[in-house]
């Protein structure tokens, strides 16, 4: 049974259409990564999962029950977007108080805060913390009573990259015991490595629901190669190959991928003008254009 | 029971802590307790002339602070409680917990009122000690004191469940905030003052003798009044709508009082339901 099962899922706010007909799953020990622009619906679709906002139309399960219900609730987590909670108490008190609205012992609030790294500020008070040390608070009241569904709407904002890390190795561990995982980022490269699959979101309707490896080969977007042309060789090098020049030693060349090969043959029979080739696929970020703008045009 | 208890004694119990640390305790306590005193010593000089033990004269004076100053401390503890949690983002956060929106309110409620209370007490606590060390004849008003701690707390209940429900309906602090005073000058100053003009308008008529008396028991700060004034006979004279409290049963009064706290509870609980995180 999947953690998460949404089907034709749609939220109108005075006429306007927020979410058309979303439909996707998530299975436990799934990591999904949802992604969007700002207004996309990525925080009203996690707000309805969580039975904050009724949808307009459509079916929703959390956990085998409605969205909102005690099982529900009892059995998911949430991280809000930019969660700031009261400056005056400290990160200790903060979860203590959560972990006894779970009905949990809150004595369990230190192994908490170290688990997420800020066991040495758990008795100062919040209004002293940085954002990504409040956001340290947001991720350990998240991880309260095992939840089997975690909605972490952009986790990773304010963390710097050794903290990022360490988040995604704690959802690791999550995954990695069933809980089902359902993200929201704007951190494209972070999420590509991290996540199992990715939901792309425009204007409220669902663009792409895939692994990234899929999206990659549906989208078949084109392959970049940069070409390091050795000194003073540049415009000989582009002027063979028939790329663009970007500066002083580097090419670029783009091709499809099915021409990959040949276009490296071609680059390999200049080797005494060339010092180095990368080659870079569509990053996440082009993918998520091309997805996220197909029908805007 | 104790899925319903647990909750409201954890968020009271953390609410109570962040009155502590914003100073909101020291505020009120100090607040009460000076004028408090102040009002013993502006009360103690007559005492003599009237012929009443000196804590009865200083009732009728804390009557009239109260009606003012309990309602402003209620409507500045709370008109932060719902609207600051909304934009701090720990509403919604609260919400997808496994908590009554009834119970949120509770906790918060039940802090707050004991703010109240202690601020309230410390204050009447005083008075009645600077009197009793005045006048040892002051205990005969220790009844009509204890009455006006408890309807001053249940003053307080009626504007912090105001304050919640502006707080709700307002959805960002400062507008909150902003409504908070406006809701008091309007109910506590304002309504008073257009009572008046209208009896002088109406010179003894139909208005002062039926509408009046209504729209008097329906207003908190009034009844509160009414009720401390007219159970304790000795100090109708102190108010300017006194005449009034006169043709008024008390029990009329103490209605009022009663109910007004669980009117205004229901009232911020169906203001916060409204909300959607």
């Amino acid at each position: 049974m999947n953690s998460l099962t949404l089907s034709q899922v749609t939220k109108i706010y005075d006429g306007v259409t927020a979410l058309d007909a979303v439909g996707f799953t998530v299975a436990p020990g799934e990591r999904v990564a949802l992604l969007g622009h700002n207004g996309a619906g990525k925080s009203t679709l996690m707000k309805i999962i969580l039975g904050l906002i009724p949808a307009t139309a459509g079916q929703i399960e959390v956990l085998g029950a409605g969205p909102g219900s005690q099982t529900a609730r009892d059995g998911t987590a949430y991280l809000p977007e930019n969660v700031a909670f009261h400056p005056a108490l400290t990160g200790l008190e903060q979860i203590r108080l959560y972990l006894r609205l779970r009905g949990d012992d809150p004595a369990k609030a230190m192994a908490l805060l170290d688990r997420v790294g800020l066991g040495q500020a758990a008795r100062r008070r919040i209004g002293t913390y940085s954002k990504g040390m409040r956001q340290r608070v947001g991720l350990a009241q998240s991880l309260i009573g095992n939840p089997r569904l975690l909605v972490l709407d952009e986790p990773t904002s304010g963390l710097d990259p050794v903290s990022r890390r360490e988040f995604y190795t704690i959802l690791d561990t999550l995954a990695a015991d069933g809980a089902a995982i359902l993200l929201s980022s704007h951190a494209l490269t972070e999420v590509e490595a991290r996540t199992d699959r990715i939901v792309i979101l425009s204007q409220g309707r669902l663009m792409a629901n895939d692994t990234l490896a899929a999206l990659r080969q549906r989208a078949a977007l084109p392959i970049r190669l940069q070409v390091s042309a050795r000194p003073g060789a540049a415009d000989q090098v582009a002027a063979q190959l028939a790329g663009g020049r970007r500066n002083g030693v580097m090419v670029d060349l783009t091709c499809a991928h099915d021409e990959k090969l040949n276009r490296l043959g071609d680059i390999a029979a200049l080797h005494g003008l060339i010092e180095d080739v990368e080659i870079i696929p569509p990053s996440l970020e082009d993918l998520y254009s091309h997805f996220s703008r197909r029908d805007e045009a | 029971m104790t899925a319903l208890v647990r909750p409201v004694a954890a968020l009271g119990a953390t609410e109570f802590r962040i009155a502590l640390r914003n100073r909101w305790v020291t505020i009120t306590v100090a607040m009460m307790a000076l004028f408090a005193l102040v009002l013993s010593a502006a009360g103690s000089a007559p005492t003599g002339d009237v012929g009443v033990d000196a804590l009865s004269v200083t009732v009728a004076s804390l009557t009239s602070l109260g009606v003012y100053l309990v309602p402003l401390m209620a409507l500045l503890m709370s008109f932060d409680a719902v609207a600051g949690e909304m934009e701090r983002g720990t509403l919604s956060l609260t919400l997808t917990y496994p908590v009554s929106r009834g119970a949120i309110l509770l906790g918060k409620f039940a802090a707050h009122m004991a703010v109240l209370a202690i601020a309230v007490g410390a204050g009447y606590g005083l008075a009645a000690v600077a009197a009793l060390v005045a006048d040892p004849e002051a205990v005969e008003g220790l009844p009509a004191l204890w009455r006006l701690f408890w309807s001053s707390v249940l003053l307080g209940a009626v504007f912090l469940c105001i304050g919640y429900a502006l707080s709700a309906m307002a959805r960002r602090p400062g507008a909150a905030a902003g409504l908070a005073i406006g809701v008091w000058l309007a109910v506590v100053v304002l309504y008073d003052l257009g009572l008046l003009a209208a009896v002088v308008a109406d010179g003894g008529g139909v208005f002062t003798t039926r509408a009046l008396p209504w729209l008097l028991l329906a207003n908190p700060a009034d009844a509160f009044r009414l009720f401390n004034l007219a159970a304790s006979e000795a100090t109708a004279a102190a108010s300017g709508l006194g005449g009034a409290a006169q043709t008024i049963p008390a029990y009329h009064a103490l209605i009022s009082v009663l109910l007004w706290p669980v009117v205004a509870f229901a009232l911020a609980v169906a203001a916060l339901r409204r909300v959607t995180p």
